[in-house]
């Protein structure tokens, strides 16, 4: 197979980026769509150019490293799929694919494919936890916790912080990001004395980095590689509208006091 | 070198409360004084930063990656043991540490594996506590699965997630310490040398993966939790930043390096398709719960699996190993396999691969519970192979997993160098020759959670430490010999790629030190190891500056040390004239093909001590005593 590409290209996060062309000749259907730019990049290599960036690690579409734009979609064609478990058999000799990083403001891009999703970890920091000190849990089995609420807590959990959602929506929203670990931490009986206070803290950390906000067009839900559903966001304004409420009516009750 | 494991004394359930007890404690108003470095974010560095935050203590970690949140262990499936016996299937605090010394062929310590298998229990509960979503039956209790090398069912899980989900608590736990102010994160950073001040580790020298900035972070104590060296051989089920410059280069500086031949090859991996392979898959060992694992009867038989009928198959480890069949700890399944393949009854297309059938279990249980079990497993194998695996069996083959060696520690998890403690992958303690299933996990959170957090205080609280600023003549030093180590690299503009020369290496690992080895092919390798070397050094061409965003240099720098570090496996290899574990060495077997142990010679752990470039390194040792569980033949028939 021969595949054309046209990949962003930018020296550093200050620098102006553009479009550069370039040609795999021997594609292999069964290599992964990074080991196709492996290849690229041993090409370029040994011609003494600089090598394309990108982030990767596990590659087995758990850790969340790797994501690009391609063709205008977050991970490439295939549903439910990170872009290092999308396979070359999944096009066809002579496409012309468009690399581009995750286009928002709050992930700036730091070279060429590679952008910084810090942003993420900083929306954690503000209550995407449970706060328990280690050595102070009860027995495994005190809390019981029925299957159905399990299973719908870990469909949440499994969401692996690439960033796919907030790179295909036209607000650069990432309430899919957010919501998944609203719902996976306040469906569980642990996660309920923090619930709100953890919508609230998260939501506003999550507007303060620069991500937009949800107008409920669901381009999150269909690059997911996880198949997050479009339910978590609407748990999270749930719990932010209640923790919001809540939060007028104490401070009104501690303003009489 | 002195070996003092510092291991309690007394009987063996209450050796590790007599040493919690008889530790020295660090006054809570006076830990924030402190200053611990811990490297790496994974299930150990990632549950001890938090444990130490929530404990006071000033806190710096260090990831390469972007965020901490995608260190390797987030890729672990299949689940994590404890010795809970919620099924009340017979398990115990004994049986599991009885497992765990068996499972390692009796190379590992009694009184470490003892305390692992007692701290499994908190484990749970902590996990349980944070909300890691585990499975659960109707009733709302933690369910389990059963696991290699156990006859109890004592594996809890979270799907195929079960890494996540216990990676994503412990970070979550780090992330909560962040927002305290207790631990400061360095993502996008690494480790590329050790300061050691008058014989302590008290800092480490960084580059920052953006700027190229070399800094020196200085401490009271060095936490390493870097993870596993199986990258060494190119391909493997790691993720493709794993590496062993923290612990090389911490070796190099003087701290022991523990059996560096302890590698496990893991059984059930997606086989090699093409050279463009970057990586290999693990299929989780979960799925031997249900497969069957089996190749045809007749060498060359090159049918469609389907077309091969039920008598001409050869169910190799149901026939081999009886009592635990297709539940064999990995090393003995992954040497069954290899054996097959060697015969010549290996399937596919490269004749290096066995069948992992579910049509029986689809028939027992229907492909709805097998879809549950294993759906997402399921659907990775399709993705990556192109194959369904409900109607055409999986195809798999061994693959490097996990290194039992790494820097040695003491009882405490420190290494030979004070003030440097070493926990989870990074170090050798555990798992002797063998790791059983669910058992990394397990180690990882309990070096992190409930002995680092212990240990470093004790350290802390007996030693007097002199302030060290960065103009000291070890810290001066140490950033020259990065610098010094980078400038070298990116001025050899050769014609060879660095990943070129990892491949290669990566073949001679595979193909002398890998699943068995022998004297002869071993000096073979010690042969051709230093002249790659050579060459890399001569020609290898790393493009770019350190100014810069520069993956090719990150490579670079880690398969230098890789070149280093394999030269010392293969001497380990060699100079343990025995088999044991995933160390099989082919002189050393039992008529039937079995390893042959030789405990009047060998049951010890072989300590290296490096000695400069170029100079064999020295090999000491530290003797393995067992007073509750007698060595025995490792028998699984």
């Amino acid at each position: 197979m021969r595949i054309v590409l046209y990949i962003w290209r930018q020296p550093h996060r200050d620098a102006p980026g553009r479009m550069v062309r370039y040609e795999v000749a021997k594609v292999n259907p069964d290599m992964s769509f990074l080991e196709m730019l492996d290849v690229l990049n041993e090409e370029l290599m040994n011609r003494g150019e600089d090598p394309v960036a990108f982030d990767h690690d596990c590659r087995e579409g758990i850790c969340g490293s790797c994501g690009f734009m391609i063709n205008g979609v977050a991970h490439g064609p295939l549903p439910g799929t990170t872009v290092c478990q999308l396979h070359m058999r999944h096009f066809r000799d002579g496409d012309v694919l468009y690399l581009e990083p995750w286009r928002a403001r709050a992930f700036p891009v730091i070279k060429d494919l590679v952008v910084d999703r810090s942003a993420f970890d900083r929306i954690i920091a503000a209550g995407g936890y449970i706060s328990v000190n280690t050595g102070s849990a009860p027995d495994g089995n005190a809390i019981l916790i029925p299957k159905e609420i399990a299973e719908r807590a870990m469909d949440a959990a499994a969401c692996i912080g690439c960033g796919a959602c907030v790179a295909a929506c036209p607000n650069a929203s990432a309430s899919l990001f957010v919501g998944a670990k609203i719902a996976h931490l306040g469906l569980l009986p642990q996660g309920q004395p923090e619930r709100y206070r953890r919508a609230l803290n998260m939501v506003a950390q999550m507007t303060q980095e620069g991500f937009g906000s949800c107008t409920n067009i669901g381009a999150c839900e269909a690059v997911c590689p996880k198949n997050i559903k479009l339910e978590v966001i609407a748990r999270m304004n749930r719990d932010f509208l209640v923790a919001s409420w809540r939060a007028r009516r104490e401070a009104r009750v501690e303003g009489f006091g | 070198m002195e070996l003092n494991a510092r291991l309690p004394s007394g009987p063996i359930e209450q050796r590790w409360d007599r040493c919690r007890f008889e530790m020295k404690l660090v006054a809570p108003a006076n830990r924030r004084k402190y200053t611990i470095l811990v490297v790496g974010t994974g299930l150990a560095g990632a549950s001890a930063s938090a444990s130490l935050g929530e404990l006071g203590y000033n806190v710096r970690t260090f990831c390469f990656q972007d965020s901490p949140r995608r260190a390797h262990s987030i890729a672990a499936q299949g689940g994590i043991n404890a010795a809970k016996n919620y099924q009340n299937d017979g398990d115990s605090v004994f049986r599991l540490f009885y497992d765990t010394l068996k499972g390692g062929d009796f190379r590992a310590r009694e009184s470490n594996v003892y305390r692992l298998a007692q701290i499994s229990l908190n484990i749970i509960d902590q996990c349980v506590a944070q909300g890691v979503p585990f499975a659960r039956e109707y009733g709302g209790t933690l369910a389990n699965r059963s696991f290699g090398g156990a006859l109890v069912s004592r594996t809890f899980y979270a799907r195929g997630q079960t890494g996540q989900q216990l990676l994503l608590g412990a970070y979550q736990a780090m992330m909560r310490q962040v927002a305290a102010g207790r631990v400061t994160l360095f993502p996008r950073t690494e480790m590329l040398d050790l300061i050691v001040v008058d014989g302590r580790a008290r800092g480490i020298v960084t580059r920052n993966l953006v700027t190229g900035e070399i800094t020196a972070h200085l401490g009271d104590a060095v936490v390493l939790a870097s993870g596993g060296y199986g990258n060494v051989f190119y391909l493997a089920t790691y993720a493709k930043g794993s590496n062993c410059t923290a612990i090389w280069r911490s070796y190099k500086r003087g701290a022991g390096f523990a059996n560096p031949c302890f590698t496990q090859i893991h059984p059930t991996c997606i086989p090699v398709t093409g050279d463009y392979q970057s990586k290999l898959t693990l299929m989780s060992e979960s799925l031997r719960n249900d497969g069957r694992i089996w190749v045809p009867k007749k060498p060359g038989d090159k049918r469609p699996p389907n077309e091969i009928p039920e008598e001409e198959r050869d169910y190799y480890l149901e026939r081999m190993y009886p009592s635990y069949g297709n539940l064999a700890p990995r090393d003995i399944a992954s040497r069954a396999a290899k054996r097959v393949c060697d015969e010549g009854r290996g399937v596919g297309e490269t004749g290096l691969g066995v069948y992992l059938d579910f049509s029986d279990a689809i028939r027992r249980l229907g492909r709805k519970v097998i879809e549950e079990r294993y759906g997402n497993l399921f659907e990775m194998y399709q993705r990556i192979t192109g194959e369904d695996p409900y109607t055409v069996p999986m195809r798999i083959y061994p693959a490097t997993h996990y290194t039992m060696g790494g820097l040695w520690v003491d009882y405490h998890l420190m290494s030979t160098i004070p003030g440097l403690f070493v926990a989870g992958e990074a170090n050798f303690s555990d798992h002797g020759a063998n790791r059983l299933g669910a058992s990394a996990l397990m180690q990882g959170l309990a070096d992190g959670y409930f002995i680092i957090p212990y240990t470093v205080g004790d350290y802390l609280a007996g030693t007097k430490l002199d302030k060290v600023s960065e103009d000291h003549p070890a810290c001066r030093e140490a950033i020259d010999n990065v610098r010094c180590i980078t400038k070298r690299l990116l001025s050899i503009k050769g014609k060879r790629t660095v990943d070129s020369f990892h491949r290669e290496l990566g073949r001679i690992l595979w193909e002398y030190c890998g699943m068995s080895r022998n004297a002869t092919g071993l000096k073979t390798a010690l042969a051709r190891i230093p002249e790659l070397r050579e060459e890399f050094w001569r020609n290898v061409n790393v493009l770019g500056t350190n100014e810069e965003f520069n993956q090719c240099l990150e490579k670079a720098g880690r398969v230098a040390d890789f070149l280093e570090l394999a030269e010392l496996m293969c001497l380990d290899a060699l100079e343990r004239n025995e088999s044991c574990g995933g160390h099989f060495r082919e002189e050393y077997q039992t008529p039937d093909g079995e390893a042959l142990r030789d405990d009047a010679n060998y049951a010890h752990v072989a300590v290296w001590e490096y000695q400069g470039e170029g100079r064999r390194p020295l090999r000491h040792t530290e003797p393995l005593t067992f007073e509750y569980v007698l060595p025995t033949v490792r028998s699984y028939k």
